[in-house]
């Protein structure tokens, strides 16, 4: 028998889980001297208030949606991929050479050719962790760890060495020239009489990050492949009853994962910088596990938490403009969403079970 | 490279594989109990700031050290709650542990000294100095003889000039941490905690079989683990450097967990995977790109090394790394 | 004997895991300096009552006492103190540890380990005069074979200075000489005043060296009597009990042509031992082919290799065609698409997902079925759903509802969803293990049914099932399996339990 029912696994743990990491939250802010409801009222109206400000939000949503996606397929196949940060780095690698090396009629083609070549890189960075876990048994946690330190060093060199414009000392790319430049919300908008600001990022990158989404839902839930994958993560012993080859599953699903990663790289290297820059990923690859756990591994979870990360980004920024909190409370608070959903997962659930089975004996 | 250069850099070896080692070890311990932790990072990076903030405040580095040790302790205190009495998940345990330090360490770090997230410069009594070795060069003789000291090394014999840049003139945590190389090692093969503690980390049903708790052996590793990251930590902000700066840690929890896999989680061969890497880390800090033999070698591969020997030894070409065989899992009761 | 008091005894004890009943109200007396047996099927409640007594597991009630005091025994510290000592059947020693750090684990006088070192060595070669338990102090467990590893188990409780020691089938990983081997220490220690209880499903064994022995069947201590008094033939009667057989009512089989048939076949498990050795077999179509025997004999190796799930090597035919038994198309979509199907033995771990639907669950394997396609890419889950309903209300599963998770059927319906997905792909060959552990009376009749069923419309029927009255009701022939060898076939209706027993105990011929 289920210990208790399945809304209470999909949406009462993550809420509990997330009460909790905000009460906590709330704490922080008052043992810095500052008011937990204020803080909030200027977060909503920050990051939801505006049109600029839901511009950001959107903007750092659909990076989260993708390393989110990329940590949720992994998920599914029982890997941990904490190596999305290092394979959206390579994504953006990949993004730069699209668009400074092939001359681009239109930025439609741009958007193909760049996010085929970020998700191909992102794969590649996850392929060898992936394929040393499927054959040679070395913890994909511990090598996607590693990948991520060897993909900074990697871009660095690049940026350093091979791309930097000559004359240029910052250690970035060319700027990307025009005919690549994706079209913001504001430009996506106003033909349609939506003002929407100029100035925010979010762009068309959005829509492919919504439609990665939908896609791995299909993936997941719908194709042969995603009942491989789901039935490998569940039950290995049970894959192999049902003819699922653990290497194959292993290696699909990182590269699924890596690719997700990968294409992050369309909205913060090609959507917005437009150049690419050390450090571009800025953590998200990182979020992402965050945005995976809250998510509970499910597309739409994940898009609900990717939006809800966005907004704590957007509305973190804002609090640092006009308080004295500094965005690090962002990182608190993905942290204490770890810990909650994922670590200490137990420690929510087992007084809920308990709960749940008292209601039901008091029921029969 | 003339040979005062090859002690400078070895020299410089040392201080910055000190933080690696004590870390390393910090990690040698838990994981050999069958707890696995990527929050290294984290606690060295909570300890750095408590230290460099309690040094800066009560003017005491020995205070600084306990508070970093207590921060340390409590950050291991929640790993072992999540992975021991909980059985949850041990890595994502380490990743959050790793992103609360990085946020709580500056959210403090601003609210108590406003200075963009950093701790004021630690002075005097607030920092570790060297310790100067009998009948070394050090900075008493250059006041004495109003010579710099680089100056008066340059000047003596070459075995003087080891002695006295090299062996001489650390803080004293670099000596503690290479002194807790044979202490781990003791402790380890040696003592009857040691032999407890290995085992619960291969197989803890048989200590369990045995009468003795493997929860609380697995509670005292990770205790140990966090007592040598704050070490670590504070020797980062109060001697290696002068004070806490936002995200100081620089990867080097990670860098000491591929150590510590390098060593395939034994003490020795950990001291010298962690010299091994503070090299690297001394190269390129010194060097820009190295020309070997008319190879250039560009900075960033120094940088990746260690993470891509550590690789090639997680894949098994050469010599495989076997972790702990009951590393990572929640020990359940079972017949 | 009226002066002493038994070295142990069990007053009453009870033990419950969940709705499963592992130990009904067991009383059992042992006598010091005497070695007592415990025989009984797999599942019959050996472990679980030893387990009690070491402290490892609660009994829900009852009372035990030590020597003639009465002890509480909550953890396995208090066993030791006691003087208690137990081998387990997986032993649990630290496999990268010498026998010596093994011995001391635990065990230690004080802080430091060299002095604790010093005396135990000094000890252990004492005990190796004493009862001829030689064993290098300093080789690895990892470097030395299960005997030996044995050996350091029976090191350790010893060293621990217990006067009881109790031994969990501690014959089945051993070859027949390690065996004599123990069994000449066990005597040696009985000779020294030890109290040994030695739990073993071969009657051999106890016939050989026990001084009395109990029996024990589903939870329940069926008897208890002195070896030299009885013979294997009632204590094989005792063991498996005469039961109200569930008679299937089927007619006599009418054999086709050989559908599998299997040459020299030998199965590695991943440790490199080798589990099944060299086995022959041919099913024909329309024919039953119960294989008997204890689990962990063989028979589930034997099961996974020819559906795919381990590589093995050998010859297995299949309809005359031969099957890869390693690397490409040994796997278990290309055994189904030869017309295989598989009925695994463990249906949580294998034959379903626990956390998927049950329609989910009815594609499980067969998800490339074009039936169950809409298109290139995608699933086509409404006909599979359809599909589950129907099977569903063939074989009776309920609640009849496909959105039900697998884990909230009950263990019967469970069974019978797996049997409907593989019985309903109308194979030439169907394995079918254990096919109603666990399952009950009603379920089982109709799974019965449905397995002559498919052997009356042709197909060629595998069974391994540890339950004899299971083996003897639906089989047309009947192999014993012991240690990874077939011991003989016999025909359903020329045999009986006693001869079954002990063919699974090992013992061959009619003359044992």
């Amino acid at each position: 028998m289920d210990k208790m029912p399945k809304w209470a696994d999909v949406v009462l743990i993550p809420l509990i889980s997330l009460i909790l990491a905000a009460a906590l939250s709330a704490l922080v802010i008052l043992a810095i001297g500052e008011d937990p409801v204020a803080a909030v009222r200027l977060m909503v109206s920050g990051a939801l208030g505006s049109t600029y400000g839901w511009g950001y939000t959107l903007y750092y949503a659909t990076n989260f949606m993708f390393t989110g996606l990329a940590v949720a397929v992994a998920f599914h196949a029982r890997m941990f991929n904490i190596g999305g940060e290092g394979q959206a780095m390579l994504g953006g690698l990949g993004v730069a050479l699209m668009c400074l090396y092939v001359p681009w009629p239109h930025w439609t083609l741009a958007l193909i050719g760049a996010s085929t070549l970020a998700a191909l890189f992102g794969a590649a960075w996850a392929a060898i962790p992936a394929w040393l876990q499927a054959k040679r048994g070395s913890h994909i946690v511990i090598t996607t760890i590693m990948f991520n330190f060897i993909a900074s060093a990697v871009l660095n060199y690049v940026l350093v060495n091979l791309m930097r414009p000559q004359g240029s000392m910052d250690p970035a790319t060319a700027r990307f020239p025009e005919p690549v430049h994706l079209p913001t919300l504001h430009e996506l908008l106003a033909p349609i009489g939506i003002n929407f600001s100029k100035a925010a990022p979010a762009n068309v990158s959005l829509l492919v990050a919504v439609a990665a989404c939908v896609l791995v839902w299909l993936l997941i839930w719908r194709t042969r492949l995603g009942y491989e994958i789901r039935a490998y993560g569940h039950s290995e012993t049970g894959a192999l009853y049902a003819g699922i080859s653990p290497v194959r599953i292993t290696m699909i699903a990182m590269l699924i994962s890596g690719g997700l990663a990968g294409m992050m790289a369309i909205n913060n290297v090609m959507g917005e910088a437009e150049r690419l820059v050390l450090n571009a990923t800025e953590g998200a690859g990182f979020i992402g596990i965050a945005v995976a756990l809250m998510g509970r591994s499910h597309p739409f979870g994940v898009f609900l938490a990717a939006i809800l990360f966005g907004f704590l980004y957007q509305g973190g920024a804002e609090l640092a403009l006009w308080t004295s909190i500094p965005r690090e409370l962002i990182v608190v608070i993905q942290a204490l969403v770890i810990l909650f959903t994922g670590a200490l997962d137990n420690m929510v659930r087992m007084p809920l079970e308990k709960l749940f089975l008292s209601l039901r004996k008091g029921r029969a | 490279m003339d040979f005062l250069t090859l002690i400078q850099v070895f020299d410089s070896t040392v201080r910055l594989s000190t933080p690696l080692l004590l870390a390393c070890l910090a990690g040698l311990f838990s994981e050999r109990a069958g707890i696995f932790d990527i929050g290294l990072e984290g606690k060295m990076l909570m300890a750095a700031f408590f230290s460099a903030a309690i040094a800066s405040v009560t003017g005491s580095v020995w205070l600084g050290l306990l508070a970093g040790i207590a921060a340390s302790m409590v950050l291991a205190g929640l790993h072992g709650l999540a992975s021991i009495t909980f059985r949850g998940n041990q890595l994502i345990s380490g990743v959050a542990i790793n992103f609360l330090a990085a946020g709580m360490t500056v959210l403090i770090a601003q609210d108590w000294f406003r200075q963009g997230g950093r701790t004021p410069s630690l002075i005097g009594g607030g920092r570790f100095g060297g310790l100067e070795f009998p009948g070394a060069i050090g900075p008493a003789d250059a006041e004495a003889t109003g010579r710099p000291v680089s100056e008066l090394i340059a000047g003596t014999n070459p075995l003087h000039q080891v002695y006295s840049d090299l062996i001489s003139g650390h803080s004293i945590l670099v000596y503690v941490a290479f002194l807790a190389v044979p202490a781990t090692w003791w402790v380890l093969f040696r003592t009857r905690f040691g032999l407890r503690l290995r085992a619960v980390g291969e197989n803890p049903a048989a200590v369990d079989t045995s009468g003795v708790s493997v929860v609380g052996l697995r509670y005292a590793a990770v205790a140990i683990c966090g007592l040598l990251c704050g070490i670590a930590g504070a020797y980062l902000a109060t001697a290696l450097q002068a004070g806490f700066v936002k995200d100081m840690t620089a990867g080097r929890g990670f860098i000491a967990l591929a150590a510590l896999i390098f060593a395939k989680w034994r003490p020795w061969q950990a001291m010298w995977a962690c010299l091994l890497f503070g090299f690297l880390q001394a190269i390129a800090l010194r060097y820009q790109n190295i020309d070997v033999g008319g190879v250039v070698i560009p900075v960033q591969v120094m940088d990746a090394l260690p993470y891509i020997l550590t690789v090639v030894i997680l894949a098994g070409f050469v010599g495989k790394a076997i972790p702990p065989r009951a590393g990572g899992e929640p020990y359940v009761k079972e017949r | 004997m009226t002066g002493t008091s038994p070295a142990i005894e069990l007053r009453g004890i009870s033990k419950a895991f969940g709705p499963v009943q592992a130990n009904k109200d067991i009383s059992i007396r042992v006598m010091p300096g005497t070695i007592h047996g415990i025989i009984g099927e797999n599942g019959a409640g050996k472990s679980t009552l030893m387990s009690i007594l070491y402290g490892f597991y609660k009994a829900d009630a009852g009372e035990i006492f030590i020597n003639g005091k009465r002890t509480e025994i909550p953890d396995s510290q208090a066993a030791i103190a006691a003087g208690i000592g137990m081998v387990f059947q997986h032993f649990k020693l630290v496999e990268n540890f010498t026998v010596l750090e093994n011995v001391v684990l635990g065990a230690e006088d004080g802080r430091l380990l060299r002095p604790s070192l010093a005396k135990a060595r000094k000890i252990l070669g004492e005990l190796a005069v004493e009862y001829e338990l030689n064993v290098d102090p300093d080789s690895r467990i990892d470097r030395i074979g299960v005997g030996m590893q044995q050996r350091v188990e029976i090191l350790k409780a010893l060293y621990r200075q217990a006067d009881i020691l109790i031994l969990d089938e501690p014959t089945g990983v051993l070859t027949p000489a390690e065996a004599d081997q123990l069994f000449r220490i066990l005597d040696r220690l009985r000779a020294e005043g030890k109290t040994i209880i030695l739990i073993t499903h071969k009657l051999r064994e106890i016939m050989e060296i026990t001084d009395t022995v109990s029996v024990m069947r589903r939870g329940e201590m069926t008897a208890t009597v002195r070896t030299a008094g009885t013979g294997p033939d009632e204590l094989a009667e005792l063991m498996v009990g005469r039961k109200v057989l569930l008679r299937v009512d089927k007619a006599p089989a009418s054999p086709g042509k050989t559908v599998l048939e299997v040459q020299n076949l030998r199965v590695r498990d991943q440790q490199g031992v080798e589990r099944v050795k060299g086995i022959d077999l041919t099913v024909r179509a329309g024919e039953i082919l119960g294989v008997a025997g204890v689990a962990g004999n063989g028979q589930s190796e034997l099961l996974e290799v020819l559906g795919g799930m381990r590589p093995g090597a050998g010859t297995v035919m299949l309809n005359g065609v031969p099957l890869a038994l390693e690397g490409r198309g040994s796997d278990g979509q290309s055994r189904r698409a030869a017309g295989l199907a598989h009925v695994p033995e463990d249906r949580q771990r294998e034959g379903l997902i626990m956390e998927f639907h049950a329609w989910e669950n009815v594609a499980f394997g067969y998800h490339h079925d074009p039936a169950y396609q809409r298109n290139a890419m995608l699933m086509d889950n409404a006909a599979l759903r359809r599909d589950t309903q129907a099977k569903m209300e063939k074989f009776d599963v309920r609640p009849p509802d496909p959105w039900l998770t697998a884990r909230n059927f009950s263990g019967g319906n469970q069974q019978k969803i797996v049997v409907a997905r593989e019985i309903e792909r109308n194979p030439d060959l169907l394995l079918v293990g254990q096919p109603t552990r666990g399952v009950d009376i009603g379920a089982i009749e109709f799974i019965h049914r449905q397995i002559v069923a498919l052997r009356d419309q042709g197909a060629a029927i595998l069974l391994v099932s540890v339950e004899l009255d299971e083996i003897l009701s639906l089989s047309d022939r009947i192999a014993v399996i012991f240690d990874g060898r077939m011991m003989g076939e016999r025909l359903p209706a020329q045999t009986d339990e006693t001869e079954l027993g002990l063919l699974m105990a090992g013992v061959s011929g009619k003359a044992a």
